[in-house]
């Protein structure tokens, strides 16, 4: 089922940039809802994502934002509705299947591959760049080295814009906090995605992190070109990042806009905004 | 970036060391009968443990059903050698049944693979010493592999003077395939699945392949090793390849620890040959062999151990890299000057 949907800037269920304005839009997600039981955790979700798109997904907790992360990564199955990645639908399709589809994610909770190096981190994810079989690597064909070096110099390119490239040697696991958050993106990277999602990448940073974040993420897209839906309670990095913002509620979109547009929102600064101050 | 392995090269050079010492005192006669007797099954749980590693340590799941995929490969390779006895060659005998024996045990790794790939954990443990245990019950109740009173081997037995070559060739296999799957992009997505399976998944690592995978090829050298053991006796039994065992080679790769194939290696030495070296305080000997396994248990788990360790390592590898940096560093100047 191929959509011919072009994005129509301002128009609902749209959200985006002028830049994107006419083209196919990455991710398209069409009256997505789950049940977990009786509770509606996300109900009637409509989005369109621009494919060089920063979109913003915020709510208070327990709003249902990471539940969508795991809807569109197959982690859980939808109720109802539909998810199209490209035009392309995602029904019935695994977590590993989605991830070749082109979604690549990070976690709110980091899980990273503790007892590995960093650059095996990065390598494990390379699934499109080191292609080849249990044979060739037991049998260490020439093929083995070849994908394997084109494969390290790869990941270490790739650690190297993050600069992480003098700690590919060590243990993931013994990594500083804000380190072990950045290498779980290059990783999501790894997989060359074309839509990126970030659940939380701001969590337990600093201010001087969480700015080198905001760099990092705008970096991300102008490099590689693709689109980051991200999920984020610092609302500074969120207003400031996102091109468009979706704001959610026991959920449900109660607001989806631009930065301005969302801080101006009566309903989201009285669900939101608001009793975060109370804080 | 060019790294080699010097860890799995000391391996085989220790392995290579290891055989050439036994391998002389056995052909000199310079070793009693007793330790000959031992020799063909410290082989054998070398094999056991090392590919049983491949499912605890690098998958990180618990298999106590090892002895099952043992004892397959044992029966139907010694029912092939039995049949081809004079028919073909001595070596290409032992070939050819240690090549069946591992099939029908990767076989029945895979039947026993596909319908508990979705257990983990305790459930997965209790499921595969099941399923040892259903095969073992099977080859004692069939009439091919002589019931009950177990499968007379007596004509195809051979001496450790004979096997030997062969053992040593399969340890050395087993270890290398151990090896290769452990750095290649396998290996990786093996060891990614045992530290976040969801993770795993995210970057499109499809999970089942792989636990099926590994349970295939730990099976194989399970078999293989079994087809190995069968010749060094003259009647077997299934019922003597029962949990007790699974727990056994367990115990060795814990011992040896996760992942660490010359863990499993020296661990498998040892535990073997601890018993029998042991005989001289008789009634002490199974008190002293469990207190020494207790002690090597809490110790390599004890949070300090192993910080020391991290610490040690840790420290090593950095000057590794410092000295690397301060090489490339040297040679940028160069290079600018
Ligand atoms: N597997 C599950 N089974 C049952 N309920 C679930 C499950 N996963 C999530 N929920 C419920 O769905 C709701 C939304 O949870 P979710 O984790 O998506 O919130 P969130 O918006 O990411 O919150 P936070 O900001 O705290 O991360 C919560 O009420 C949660 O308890
Ligand atoms: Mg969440």
């Amino acid at each position: 089922m191929a959509n011919k949907v072009k994005l129509v800037p301002g128009k609902s269920p749209n959200l985006f940039t002028e830049r994107d304005a006419g083209k196919m839009p990455v991710l398209e997600c069409i009256h997505l809802g789950i049940d977990f039981g009786g509770l509606h955790a996300v109900q009637d979700f409509d989005v369109a994502i621009g494919p060089t798109e920063i979109t913003g997904l915020i709510g208070p907790n327990g709003a249902g934002k990471t539940t969508i992360f795991n809807l569109l990564t197959k982690v859980y199955e939808a109720t109802s509705g539909t998810v199209l990645l490209n035009g392309i639908d995602l029904k019935g399709m695994t977590t590993p299947q989605v991830c070749k589809m082109g979604i690549g994610r990070t976690f709110q909770n980091i899980r990273l591959f503790n007892n590995m190096s960093v650059l095996d981190n990065v390598k494990a994810a390379m699934n499109h760049t080191i292609d080849y079989g249990f044979a060739t690597g037991i049998l260490r064909l020439p093929k083995y080295a070849r994908e394997e070096k084109l494969g390290t110099e790869k990941a270490m390119e790739l650690l190297s814009i993050f600069d992480m490239q003098d700690e590919a040697g060590d243990r993931a696991g013994s990594l500083p906090y804000g380190e072990q958050r950045r290498l779980e993106i290059v990783r999501a990277l790894a997989t060359e995605p074309k839509l990126l999602l970030l659940d939380e990448p701001a969590a337990g940073m600093n201010p001087a992190e969480t700015t080198e974040l905001m760099e990092n993420i705008r970096k991300i897209r102008d490099r590689f070109e693709i689109a980051i839906f991200l999920i984020e309670h610092d609302m500074n990095l969120v207003m400031n990042v996102c091109e468009g913002i979706c704001v959610l509620n026991f959920g449900q979109i109660i607001a989806k806009g631009t930065p301005e547009q969302i801080q101006n929102n009566p309903e989201v600064i009285e669900a939101y905004l608001g009793k975060k101050k109370e804080n | 970036m060019k790294k080699k392995n010097y860890g799995n090269l000391f391996i085989l050079f220790a392995l290579t060391v290891f055989f050439a010492i036994l391998g002389g005192m056995l052909y000199t006669g310079n070793i009693g009968r007793q330790f000959t007797n031992m020799l063909i099954p410290i082989f054998m749980y070398i094999v056991l443990a090392v590919s049983l590693n491949l499912v605890v340590g690098l998958l990180g799941e618990l298999s106590l059903g090892h002895a099952g995929f043992m004892s397959a490969g044992l029966f139907t390779g010694c029912l092939v050698s039995i049949r081809l006895y004079g028919l073909v060659s001595d070596p290409l005998r032992f070939v050819i049944s240690m090549l069946v024996g591992g099939l029908v045990a990767a076989v029945f790794g895979l039947i026993v693979g596909l319908p508990t790939l979705r257990l983990r954990g305790d459930y997965l443990a209790i499921t595969t010493l099941a399923c040892g245990e259903i095969i073992k019950t099977i080859i004692t109740n069939l009439k091919i592999t002589g019931g009950a009173r177990g499968l007379d081997t007596g004509h195809v037995y051979s001496g450790a003077k004979t096997l030997f070559p062969y053992a040593v060739v399969l340890v050395y296999l087993t270890v290398i395939v151990m090896m290769h799957i452990k750095n290649s992009a396998q290996g990786r997505a093996i060891m990614a699945i045992r530290d976040n399976r969801i993770a795993a998944e995210s970057i499109g690592i499809n999970v089942t392949h792989y636990k099926l995978a590994v349970f295939v090829i730990a099976a194989f050298f399970a078999g293989a090793a079994g087809v190995l053991y069968g010749h060094c006796f003259a009647n077997v039994k299934a019922a003597s390849f029962d949990y007790n065992v699974s727990i056994e080679i367990l115990v060795i790769v814990v011992l040896g620890g996760m992942g660490n194939i010359f863990g499993s290696i020296a661990a498998a030495v040892i535990l073997r040959a601890l018993p029998e070296m042991l005989r001289g305080f008789e009634n002490y000997r199974m008190l002293i062999y469990a207190i020494v396994l207790i002690m090597v248990m809490v110790l390599s788990n004890n949070k300090k151990v192993q910080s020391f360790r991290y610490m040690v390592t840790g420290k090593l590898k950095k000057k590794l890299r410092e000295r690397k940096a301060a090489k490339q560093a040297k040679k940028g100047g160069e290079m600018n000057g």
